[in-house]
């Protein structure tokens, strides 16, 4: 085997910030190469400089043994270089072969020779295993198969070397499923690949092997048959990592929330989107309702939160709120980390005093009757950030320009600020780093020690079943299961959400 | 932090100056298609708007136009678009005039009264828009311009049938005069006293202290109370401020009614000030010039008060061109050029602002 790709000592430095340093790595063909690193760490500006979107200050890249220097993307591709974006850039009106040759379409004359194109992309397909319809128009595409046409494109221009910017974070499962075997039959044909991810389990899986990046510089480059994602894990941190677990049971008497054959009926009179919830949740405890997304957790939180019209009862310290608006239950003492913290929890152009407010506009500490009270809002913004470790200039930063962890260490901050008795939680640790993971965890612990009540929603398996004293399946809709997660393995949950148990 | 500091007051000069820049090439142009000269234009209008006299009609065309834009940019904040202002202005005024003019009170409560109507009208007006798009669905932007239609042929149908005051023979067709109590002062005497001379139809209407005081309330309630912070949530991401507990649909009816209710108040500075009564000779296209008004100013009191001076300056002084044989509708391509090339200039800066932050920050966290 050759090496396709050698990085040696690549150091890139934005004004203030040193985005690489030393970074390191070498590529065989015919392999699957991992690139890990936590968000921030650097692993972007890596492909950027290796596809020729940024020129590195120091090091050298060899593309098979060969010194090369590129000033744009074009130079890369020359090099047979492809990248597949995490985004995809396609154009929906256009057919699978009209997007695969657009921009390098071969001429027959002044026209386009699309008899030529379709037997090559055809070919193509079936060689490497991408099966697709030419034909068929891209927007009635699904996201897997987009990605294909993805693909295609970087193939049909030539590419040996192959670069995938988190190429799972759109997928569905079954679609990550054909995207690994797509890459094993690119592998086998003698292709490199360097494969971006985050997501650990899925670097073990597909790749042979696997360069660490930890702040700006490679500190490991591993075989992955040799290390367990916990390892890679550590490496990426730097130290050991946070455990989802709670101590103890700190449950008490009095019944936080009670629902009682909760329903949400459709219009259309087809199945109900959550039907007869029934549950009882103690101050101090938390219930993880687990579940495949789209089973009616979202609905569930809505109706709890009174954002959505419900048959049946919901009970908040044994009073009925079934009457009461979203603003009433909220000051009741009812807080909300929403699951899509952008659209639902932020107003990205305001400044982070401002997204301090928001939902808890009603009263103490940010107000002083109808008036804001600018002096305690400033503060208090102020305290959140550093006891949540929101990376962030001030209160007047806007919220569109902090990363979607600090984004979210925000919105946690903000809400345990006003220490709700009840907690509806959905992914609460979802994108974060796992340090601020880690933090998020403890501050859940804290508040449940001191009597929180906690509904927690979540597609982490391993979080649900470390930090819930109670786990309830949910599956279309309905509470298929109640498991107790000391007896429960990841592996058994994943199997009670689909239903195969 | 004082790099960040300077930027940011460099970005704020740097989107109206561009602006500028743009909208005086294109207003230059225009001239020049008529073979005029730009520079003789511009000396021309500058020569004539300085007049004492012209800058006390900017003044009084101003004023309205301020109070209309405060009107328009409640709902801007709120993330409505209320265009039928011009419409709710003119009930306002023609009910205020009509009534006001059927009771007396003494001279601070009879005002009062009057603006109390003229706001009750217009709000009523404009709430019909917002039950219509909270009840039914109907887009805001459709039902307000629709009802400046029927605000224009209803006020034209009351004043012919009903509220003309048949005592006067007049070609003009009015409501009877205000009684004293009802007539806004106006500020000549006191400016007399500074030493203002008196200027040929001249005279500076009383509501510019008004319009002065309500971007100053404008300004408490949008930025500094609850109600202004659920309105703008609701602006800047309703479903954010829906789950954060605001009642939307409230909001928008709200918000809508309460526009109106200030829009009702744009016509009044001429009826109390100036005419007295409602008549035929009322000013048309206040609460479209507005909108231009709102937008150039960016919805905040500030700026749209310099934004209304402008604009009331190019309207008076344009005028001038028609001595040196120019078109004075160029102002209209003034008008015009400013606003979208402002308009553009902050969606830039905007726009780089936040890339701006976002550099600043991963300064901040490499550090």
């Amino acid at each position: 085997m050759s090496v396709a790709v050698e990085l040696r000592h690549i150091s890139k430095r934005f004004p203030g910030v040193i985005a690489n340093k030393d970074v390191s790595m070498s590529v065989e063909t015919g392999t699957v190469h991992a690139l890990v690193g936590e968000n921030g760490a650097g692993k972007s500006t890596v492909m950027k400089i290796l596809y020729g979107m940024q020129r590195p200050d120091s090091g050298e890249i060899l593309v098979n043994g060969t010194t090369v220097h590129f000033k744009n993307p074009n130079d890369a591709i020359e090099a047979s270089i492809g990248m597949v974006h995490q985004h995809f850039m396609l154009a929906d009106n256009f057919t699978v072969l009209e997007n695969v040759i657009l921009g390098s379409e071969p001429q027959h004359g002044i026209t386009i020779d699309f008899a030529a194109a379709r037997t090559k992309v055809v070919e193509m397909a079936a060689q490497y295993g991408l099966e697709i319809d030419p034909d068929v128009l891209v927007e009635e595409l699904g996201v897997g198969q987009r990605q294909r046409v993805e693909i295609l494109k970087v193939l049909y221009r030539g590419a040996r070397i192959l670069i995938f910017d988190e190429p799972t974070a759109v997928l569905v499962p079954q679609e990550v499923d054909d995207l690994f075997n797509a890459l094993k039959g690119l592998r086998a044909q003698g292709m490199a690949i360097i494969f971006i991810s985050h997501k650990l389990d899925e670097v073990l899986r597909v790749a042979d092997d696997v360069t660490v990046i930890r702040a700006g510089s490679t500190v490991a480059e591993v075989k992955s048959k040799d290390v367990t994602a916990r390892q890679l894990a550590e490496l990426m941190v730097g130290s050991e990592l946070p455990q989802p677990s709670t101590h103890g049971d700190t449950r008490r008497p009095e019944i936080t929330l009670a629902l009682k054959d909760v329903s949400i009926p459709t219009k259309s009179g087809s199945r109900d989107l959550i039907s007869h919830v029934t549950f009882n949740l103690h101050a101090g405890e938390v219930v993880g309702i687990a579940g495949v997304e789209g089973n009616g957790q979202a609905e569930l939180v809505e109706a709890i939160m009174g954002l959505r019209d419900y048959t049946g009862v919901i009970e908040f310290s044994a009073a009925n709120i079934n009457d009461l608006s979203v603003a009433h239950r909220r000051d009741l003492g009812i807080g909300l980390i929403p699951e899509d913290r952008q659209r639902q929890a932020m107003m990205m152009e305001s400044p982070l005093w401002e997204n301090r407010i928001l939902g808890h506009q009603r009263g103490k500490p940010v107000m002083n009757g109808f008036v804001l009270d600018m002096k305690t809002i400033m503060t208090d913004t102020k305290s959140i950030m550093e006891e949540f470790d929101v990376r962030a200039p001030g209160p007047q930063t806007l919220a569109a320009a902090l990363s979607g962890g600090n984004q979210q260490k925000f919105i946690v901050g903000r809400e345990m600020s006003k220490a709700p008795s009840l907690l509806v939680a959905s992914h609460p640790t979802r994108g974060v780093d796992v340090g601020a993971q880690g933090a998020i965890w403890e501050e859940l612990r804290r508040a449940r020690e001191k009597g929180m009540a906690i509904v927690l929603i979540s597609a982490d398996l391993e979080e649900l079943i470390g930090m819930s004293d109670r786990l309830l399946v949910m599956l279309r809709g309905v509470v298929t299961a109640e498991l107790d997660p000391a007896k429960t393995t990841p592996e058994q949950l994943g199997s009670a959400m689909t239903g195969a148990s | 932090m004082k790099k960040l500091k300077l930027s940011t007051v460099a970005l704020a000069i740097a989107g109206p100056l561009a602006a500028a820049v743009v909208s005086i090439t294109i207003s230059s142009l225009a001239v020049l298609a008529s073979h005029k000269s730009p520079i003789d234009a511009y000396k021309t209008m500058w020569d004539f708007g300085t007049t004492s006299g012209s800058l006390m009609q900017m003044l009084n065309t101003a004023t309205p136009y301020y109070i209309a834009a405060l009107a328009i940019a409640i709902t801007f904040r709120a993330g409505l678009f209320n265009i039928g202002v011009e419409g709710q202005l003119r009930l306002g005024a023609i009910f205020g005039a009509y009534l006001g003019a059927k009771f007396i009170l003494p001279p601070v409560l009879h005002i009062i009264a009057i603006m109390v109507i003229a706001m009750t009208i217009g709000g009523l007006w404009a709430a019909i828009a917002g039950y219509l798009k909270v009840k039914r669905g109907v887009s805001e932007v459709i039902s307000t311009i629709m009802l400046n239609s029927l605000a224009g042929g209803l006020s034209s149908y009351l004043l012919a049938n009903y509220f003309v005051d048949r005592t006067t023979n007049s070609n003009n067709m009015s409501t009877k005069t205000l009684p004293a109590s009802g007539q806004f002062p106006d500020l000549m005497p006191l400016l007399n006293k500074f030493g203002v001379e008196d200027q040929p139809g001249g005279g500076v209407y009383g509501m510019l202290v008004f319009a002065i005081a309500l971007g100053f309330v404008f300004w408490f309630v949008i930025n500094r109370t609850r109600f202004g912070f659920e309105l703008r949530a609701s602006g800047s991401n309703p479903i954010a401020a829906r789950f954060s507990g605001v009642n939307s649909k409230r909001m928008v009816f709200v918000a809508m009614a309460l526009s109106g209710a200030v829009a009702g108040l744009a016509g009044l500075p001429a009826v109390l000030g100036e005419t007295h009564a409602f008549n035929m000779g009322f000013r048309t296209g206040i609460g479209f010039s507005a909108i231009a008004v709102a937008l150039l100013g960016r919805n905040n009191p500030l700026g749209m008060g310099i934004s209304a001076l402008l604009f009331g300056f190019l309207e008076v002084s344009s005028r001038s061109l028609e001595l040196i044989d120019i078109a004075p509708e160029t102002y209209v391509i003034m008008q015009g050029s400013i606003l979208l090339s402002s308009v553009i200039a902050y969606e830039v800066v905007r726009r780089y602002k936040i890339t701006l932050q976002s550099k600043e920050l991963a300064k901040a966290v490499a550090e």
